[in-house]
């Protein structure tokens, strides 16, 4: 049985990634005290928890409106600069999904080729808004190889599941990478050399995300 | 014809004192609002504070939006992103000067009369101006 990207799996999603994002504050504070100002895992935990509290107190009729409901709450809530990228990114997000759906009455959920049109969508939101690019040390370079291996597991004729479990493969090796990477956008750019040697916090968030939807969409 | 001014800061404190010392130079007439600090009065931004600075800001002839880095950059840019959903929004541009000088800048031509888009270019303007 395929199963789509139903609301129900969207609103999960922003659930389980309030709990994973909750569960690692501390090594996402602590990333980004090494390179940044120490608050990105507690301003993400409460800008998801607002997004979970936002989600339960007006349900959302379809997935789309499900993660532009929570993109709105992190825009308002998170605080620093991952309030306006992900809120944005999940807005943008919402908006291509309820664009790209073409189900019937029922609420079979968005097929896999919709969610890559709406994770692109959320990754181009973020990229003109900040302007980063790939290669910058930000969460560009954890969500430019997801959405890039979703996109391509989609379009190969993978199931939702494998489709989630490629990105969050990719957002990982991404992140990795970051770690050799010299800073150009955010605080993190203040610090020059001294930047390089640790994982970028933004690229870590964006990994836990993507485990997230991963982890609701296990079959 | 009187255009308002924002400022964002990440700082409250920042934000209030430049509000002042502009309104000191641009006298009572222009309309210059404060919008730092999260909404919990912390250090940080806030969308809605944003957003409430540029309606009371606005008299009808748009609001000049001044921020000092960062994520005031960011949430200012998203503002300006659902206002141009909205009907009957504010006019506002966001200039993309150096704080102080911008937004001393900005409020003497506001004060003189000048249009938004005349006040913003003036202020970017400012990250030419050297002072020595």
């Amino acid at each position: 049985m395929s199963m789509g990207f139903d609301t129900a799996t969207a609103v999960a999603w922003i659930g389980r990634a309030a709990k994973d994002i909750r569960a690692d504050e501390a090594r996402l504070t602590t990333l980004d005290a090494a390179i940044g100002d120490g608050d990105h895992g507690a301003n993400l935990a409460r800008g998801l928890d607002a997004a979970v509290a936002a989600l339960a107190d007006k349900p959302p009729a379809t997935p789309g409106a499900a993660l532009v409901t929570a993109g709105r709450a992190l825009i308002s809530k998170t605080g620093g600069a991952s309030g306006p990228l992900y809120g944005t990114g999940l807005r943008r997000a919402g908006k291509a999904l309820d664009e790209a759906v073409t189900t019937g009455v029922n609420d079979g959920g968005a097929d896999v080729a919709a969610l890559a049109s709406a994770l692109q969508a959320m990754l181009e939101g973020i990229q003109e808004l900040g302007g980063a690019a790939e290669g910058d040390k930000t969460m560009v370079d954890a969500l430019a190889p997801a959405v890039a291996s979703f996109t391509e597991a989609a379009s190969d004729g993978a199931e939702l599941p494998a489709a989630a479990r490629a990105a969050a493969e990719a957002a990982q090796a991404g992140l990795d990478a970051t770690v050799a990477m010299r800073a150009r956008k955010g605080r993190a750019s203040y610090l020059g050399e001294r930047s390089v040697g640790h994982e970028d916090p933004g690229a870590a968030s964006v990994t836990l995300l993507l485990r997230a939807l991963a982890e609701v969409t296990a079959s | 014809m009187t255009v308002g001014l924002v400022l964002v800061s990440h700082s409250p404190a920042l934000a209030a004192a430049t509000a002042e010392l502009a309104g000191v130079l641009a006298g009572p007439e222009v309309s210059i609002k404060p919008a730092g600090g999260a909404d919990d009065g912390r250090f940080g931004t806030s969308i809605d504070l944003i957003r409430a600075a540029v309606d009371e800001a606005d008299s009808g002839d748009g609001v000049c939006v001044l921020m000092d880095m960062g994520s005031s950059v960011l949430t200012s840019k998203t503002l300006l992103a659902d206002l141009a959903d909205e009907d009957d929004a504010p006019r506002v541009k966001l200039a993309d000067a150096p704080f102080v000088e911008g937004v001393v800048t900005a409020a003497v031509l506001a004060a003189a009369g000048q249009d938004l888009d005349a006040i913003t270019a003036a202020a970017e303007e400012a990250w030419s101006a050297h002072k020595l």
